[in-house]
């Protein structure tokens, strides 16, 4: 008998969102959270914003973004918590933490999403 | 559920080396390998923003309008340029490695990796230049 591992799954989300992120937060934290704020731009107001969301196809890809990023931090950081602090020991606590944050975070989300009215 | 099959709890037999817990500020190349695990914490804190705007933009326009000033405050803008750079920093850590991670063969020859490097790049232009086009390109 071999165990079975739950490690590819969640490598794959850690790697999914590693890449979602790296293509697509940059430019997003600049313009909503930077540029907007600061008047470089300007910024998109309430009723563009909710526009947009009320649209499935960005709800969907919000979903999937958020989703993905919070997956990735959860298993990046896992293994920083092991490696950099040397918390070995609290293997199981962690990662319950680590994927549960996650986890209802991205329910949390797709309630919003789902129950979204422009 | 042991799922990690790398890392064994107890090892009675081997005398392991104590390590100091800060073991990875010694080299330079070990600070990055941490700071690059440590973007993690950015790219978690986005999403979390963005959940939190997200819930402001469904409680109506006075709650979103609150959430905005909130981003105004000096405090907000700091925090959001040092998480552009970790985040620049998650990027391009992140895309420099897809050409060792990546292999494929076509033709029965590898593509050469800088391919594969400029088509990340170009993905991430593409992917910003969408961003940019849906939140400001219409005004």
């Amino acid at each position: 008998m071999t165990e079975r591992s739950n490690e590819p799954f969640f490598w794959a989300l850690f790697s999914a969102g590693g890449m979602i992120s790296a293509l697509v937060l940059p430019a997003l934290v600049l313009v909503l959270w930077i540029a907007g704020p600061l008047g470089w731009i300007d910024a998109p107001s309430f009723a563009e914003l909710s526009g947009l969301v009320s649209q499935p196809v960005v709800r969907l890809g919000l979903l999937l973004l958020i989703a993905l990023c919070l997956f990735h931090w959860a298993h990046r950081f896992r293994f920083a918590l092991y490696d950099g602090l040397q918390l070995k020991h609290l293997f199981g606590l962690i990662a319950v933490i680590c994927y549960g944050g996650a986890a209802i975070l991205t329910l949390i989300t797709v309630y919003l999403l789902w129950t979204f009215q422009g | 559920m042991s799922s990690t099959p790398s890392y064994k709890l107890y090892h009675p037999k081997w005398y392991r080396h104590p390590m100091p817990i800060f073991w990875w500020f010694k080299r330079w190349s070990y600070i990055k390998f941490i700071g690059r695990e440590l973007t993690s914490l950015a790219v978690g804190y986005s999403a979390t923003v963005l959940v939190i705007q997200i819930w402001a933009l469904s409680r109506g326009q006075e709650t979103y309008e609150r959430f905005a000033s909130l981003l105004r405050t000096p405090a907000a803008v700091g925090i959001h340029i040092l998480l552009l750079l970790c985040l620049l920093f998650h990027t391009i850590t992140w895309l420099n490695l897809a050409p060792k991670a990546i292999v494929l063969r076509l033709a029965g020859r590898r593509l050469p990796p800088a391919l594969i490097l400029a088509g990340h790049y170009l993905a991430w232009f593409a992917a910003s230049a969408l961003v940019l086009w849906l939140l400001v390109g219409k005004s």
